[in-house]
């Protein structure tokens, strides 16, 4: 039962990390229906952000340290993604879906492989301190304080973004779009202008858990994006791509799932479930938990 | 003369869509395009709104020639619409639907109070103002759709369709409010395969048959014709 708690602690904590990183996919994905595969590196380069902010800076090594670092690395990956959409997906609007994936699988090797040019292949570590690594007990469940701070930090992130999307005038007008980008535009809502504040919201959610991967698990290396990106691509997809509650819950799910296996002797098969999940749902469910019906009333 | 189409001319590919049609609406007019499916009623529309681009001709809107001006900058110039098939936000609710018809103005105190004002003229609406606009009924999401272009005080409303696919006593119900509308103030297009309840209400009216003006008049001029008679109203 001990053991349960510990796995389903880890999970939650690993599981908000790959809600943020769902959260891009499933907005991205409402409003141009493309499969941002370049997102999981927008998460890579946010780490790095971190990382940099963190050795480097004097903020860095000040108390406020992990704020900064977290702050400076949402602002860096939401002019990122702002630039890669502007570059390289705007200019393919009307074209065929297929064109954008490849161009967005395209995005995510030039990300990968330029960083690698700049910093070499080699993995790096955030410096110690950065934030405690204390831990407490309770009930015999060793709960790290840092997993405290990644759950803590996701969640209001979560809820800032609920709050922009259902109260301000630039989410609803981002639910407009992505319910209907014609009638959006006979508001007088600007697309284009829109679907920029898209991925500047779903790369900002990125670039907070990549500082918080970095400082969880203290290594990180210009590919780390590819794996969680695949599996927060899972997470959006189980709960329902399109849907931001979808990916919050699929991200938690995909989480706990994983370190379930991973902790009861499955470890070799943690990725493996993780896809197992992908397959399952494409056949059984394929709109997800809480995807959207796509009836309308005539 | 609030607005005017010279010559339009649209394709869509290889089709002619439009052929060169010319229109005009003078300021608080209704007037009326009809003709039937695929005539080109809603191209001319959509032209208008900004969301294609004409092969060649002007669209003047309030003497300015707007025919390279975005969708959304004829939006703030004065030009709504409540297209075809009613194109609500069905999972926002109603009241974010009224939201989205102002989304252009700040004026917030204006907003509530043009808000107020659309609840009063449809109050089915304000009993319904949390709900999901897509679980209103096809004449309330009409209404919301009117409602919604209210909200973006134009001065000229685009109607499409307004009466598709609904029982006969809501279309009375909803042209007696476009003419409401027009009383208070706003000029309409209205753009109808239901020609005799369009060409009832519209001071004006033009037939467009594949793509070009065949005919014009007033309401009463046109509803007398042989020819529309024999194509719009159905007798022989």
């Amino acid at each position: 039962m001990e053991k349960f708690a510990q796995q389903i602690v880890n999970g939650l904590s690993q599981g908000s990390i790959y809600a943020l990183i769902a959260l891009g996919y499933t907005m991205v994905y409402g409003i141009v229906k493309l499969i941002n595969f370049a997102h999981g590196d927008i998460y890579m380069i946010g780490a790095y952000v971190g990382f940099a902010v963190t050795t480097f800076t004097r903020f860095g090594h000040s108390r406020f340290g992990f704020i900064a670092a977290l702050v400076i690395a949402m602002v860096a990956c939401a002019v990122l993604g702002v630039c890669i959409e502007r570059i390289a997906y705007k200019p393919l609007r009307n074209s065929s879906r297929i064109a954008v994936l490849i161009t967005a699988i395209g995005v995510s090797l030039f990300l990968d492989y330029t960083l690698m040019y700049f910093v070499g292949a080699g993995t790096r570590s955030y410096p110690p301190g950065v934030l405690s690594d204390r831990s407490f007990t309770v009930g015999g469940v060793v709960i790290k304080y840092q997993q405290v701070i990644v759950v803590l930090v996701s969640i209001a992130l979560m809820i800032l973004l609920q709050f922009i999307v259902k109260k301000t005038k630039q989410g609803k007008a981002m639910r407009a779009v992505s319910f209907d980008k014609e009638a959006a535009q006979l508001m007088g809502i600007n697309v284009d202008r829109t679907i920029s504040f898209t991925f500047l919201l779903g790369s900002a959610l990125a670039g907070a858990a990549g500082v918080m991967v970095g400082i969880y698990f203290n290594s990180i290396d210009p590919l780390m994006g590819m794996m969680p990106g695949l599996k927060a691509f899972v997470a959006a997809v189980f709960g329902g791509i399109g849907s931001i509650p979808g990916a919050m819950v699929g991200g938690l799910s995909i989480g706990v799932i994983e370190t379930l296996v991973a902790g009861y002797g499955g470890s070799l098969y943690r990725d493996a479930a993780v896809f197992a999940i992908l397959i399952l749902v494409l056949i059984i469910k394929p709109t997800g938990l809480m995807g959207k019906s796509t009836g309308s009333k005539v | 003369m609030i607005f005017e189409l010279k010559d339009l001319e649209v394709n869509y590919g290889v089709i002619r869509a439009l052929k060169g049609i010319s229109l005009e609406v003078e300021t608080g007019e209704i007037v009326t395009l009809i003709g039937a499916n695929g005539a080109g009623k809603s191209t001319t529309l959509r032209t208008i709104s900004g969301l294609i681009k004409p092969k060649s001709g002007q669209v003047i809107f309030d003497g300015a020639d707007i025919t390279h001006l975005s969708a959304s900058k004829r939006v703030s110039a004065g030009i709504s619409q409540a297209p075809e098939g009613r194109r609500i936000f069905a999972e926002m609710t109603t009241t974010e639907n009224l939201e989205m018809g102002a989304f252009l103005r700040s004026d917030k105190a204006e907003i509530r109070k043009d808000m107020a004002d659309v609840f009063e003229r449809f109050p089915i609406l304000g009993q319904r103002s949390k709900q999901q606009a897509g679980t209103l009924s096809g004449g309330e999401q009409q209404m919301l759709a009117i409602g919604r272009a209210l909200m973006a005080k134009p001065r000229l409303m685009l109607l499409d369709e307004p009466s598709l696919g609904l029982a006969p006593i809501v279309v009375k119900e909803i042209f007696a409010i476009i003419r409401e509308i027009n009383q208070a103030g706003t000029t309409i297009f209205l753009v109808e395969q239901n020609a005799r309840m369009a060409l009832k209400i519209a001071d004006r009216g033009y037939v467009l048959e594949t793509g070009e003006i065949t005919l014009s008049g007033t309401g009463e001029e046109l509803a007398a014709s042989d020819e529309v008679q024999r194509s719009y109203l159905g007798r022989t």
